[in-house]
């Protein structure tokens, strides 16, 4: 009964989470993960961008973001060790994905409340 | 009473490198592992940035390391393979009907794109002014 219920929020987590990470990541990985830091273009002032991160708008798309990210990241790895890898410890595999996804969206909580916190 | 025996055959581990469409699903798949990097990395970044200029700083010289480069490099090929697939998927996923009539799988990739187009641009926008 209560697998019935969970499904479908996790079926639909997943599409919101690709959807996001489909439309936001290549810039922030071309930007974040190797235009600034390899000096291709010069790095945001601090001040600049610690006002823009702390802004209350940025930090609730943040917190969706990573939520969300996390959990279609943990979906769809989940079925790629049961499909691709043809693993079939299915509970083990679920646990481990899913609490894997937990641990990341407690940590964007966390990090986002020392951010909003310090501003 | 016998027991009832169901017959299962076994699938190899290796099945998705026999054909190309197989493994081009097993890398999408497998697109999963780098948003996961990069959900870490963004947060150390967001982090960095909560905690103070100097850590800002550090972050920089740490990202700009042989092997988070390499890491990033890779993890962005798998980003767009996601997110080329994702878009692609789309009008199969989800029938969006306008006025009684079934929208065209074109426009809703080309729209998808078109998002794709603005989100950067205004991210760049925040950014960099």
């Amino acid at each position: 009964m209560s697998r019935r219920r969970v499904e479908p929020l996790v079926w639909l987590m997943f599409s919101a989470g690709g959807v996001l990470a489909a439309v936001f990541l290549p810039i922030l990985i071309l930007l974040f993960g190797l235009a600034f830091p390899l000096g291709w273009l010069d790095p945001p002032d601090y001040d600049h961008l610690h006002a823009v991160l702390t802004y209350p708008l940025t930090l609730v798309v943040l917190l969706g973001l990573f939520v969300l990210m996390s959990v279609h990241s943990a979906h769809r790895f989940r079925y790629t060790l049961y499909d691709g890898l043809q693993i079939k410890k299915k509970r083990t595999v679920a646990v481990l994905c899913y609490g894997a996804a937990i641990v990341g969206s407690v940590a964007t909580l966390a990090v986002l409340w020392v951010l909003a916190r310090g501003s | 009473m016998t027991d009832l025996r169901l017959y299962r055959p076994r699938v190899s581990t290796w099945w998705w490198t026999r054909k190309r469409s197989y493994l081009l699903f097993v890398l999408r798949e497998l697109s999963s592992i780098f948003i996961a990097w990069f959900v870490v990395y963004l947060l150390l970044f967001v982090r960095a940035v909560g905690q103070s200029e100097a850590a800002y700083q550090r972050f920089l010289d740490w990202a700009s390391a042989p092997w988070v480069t390499v890491l990033n490099v890779v993890g962005l090929v798998f980003v767009l393979l996601h997110t080329v697939t994702w878009f692609n998927l789309t009008p199969q996923a989800m029938a969006v009907r306008m006025a009684g009539r079934p929208v065209p799988a074109f426009h809703i990739v080309a729209g998808q794109y078109t998002g794709l187009v603005v989100v950067s641009g205004f991210v760049i926008w925040l950014v960099t002014r």
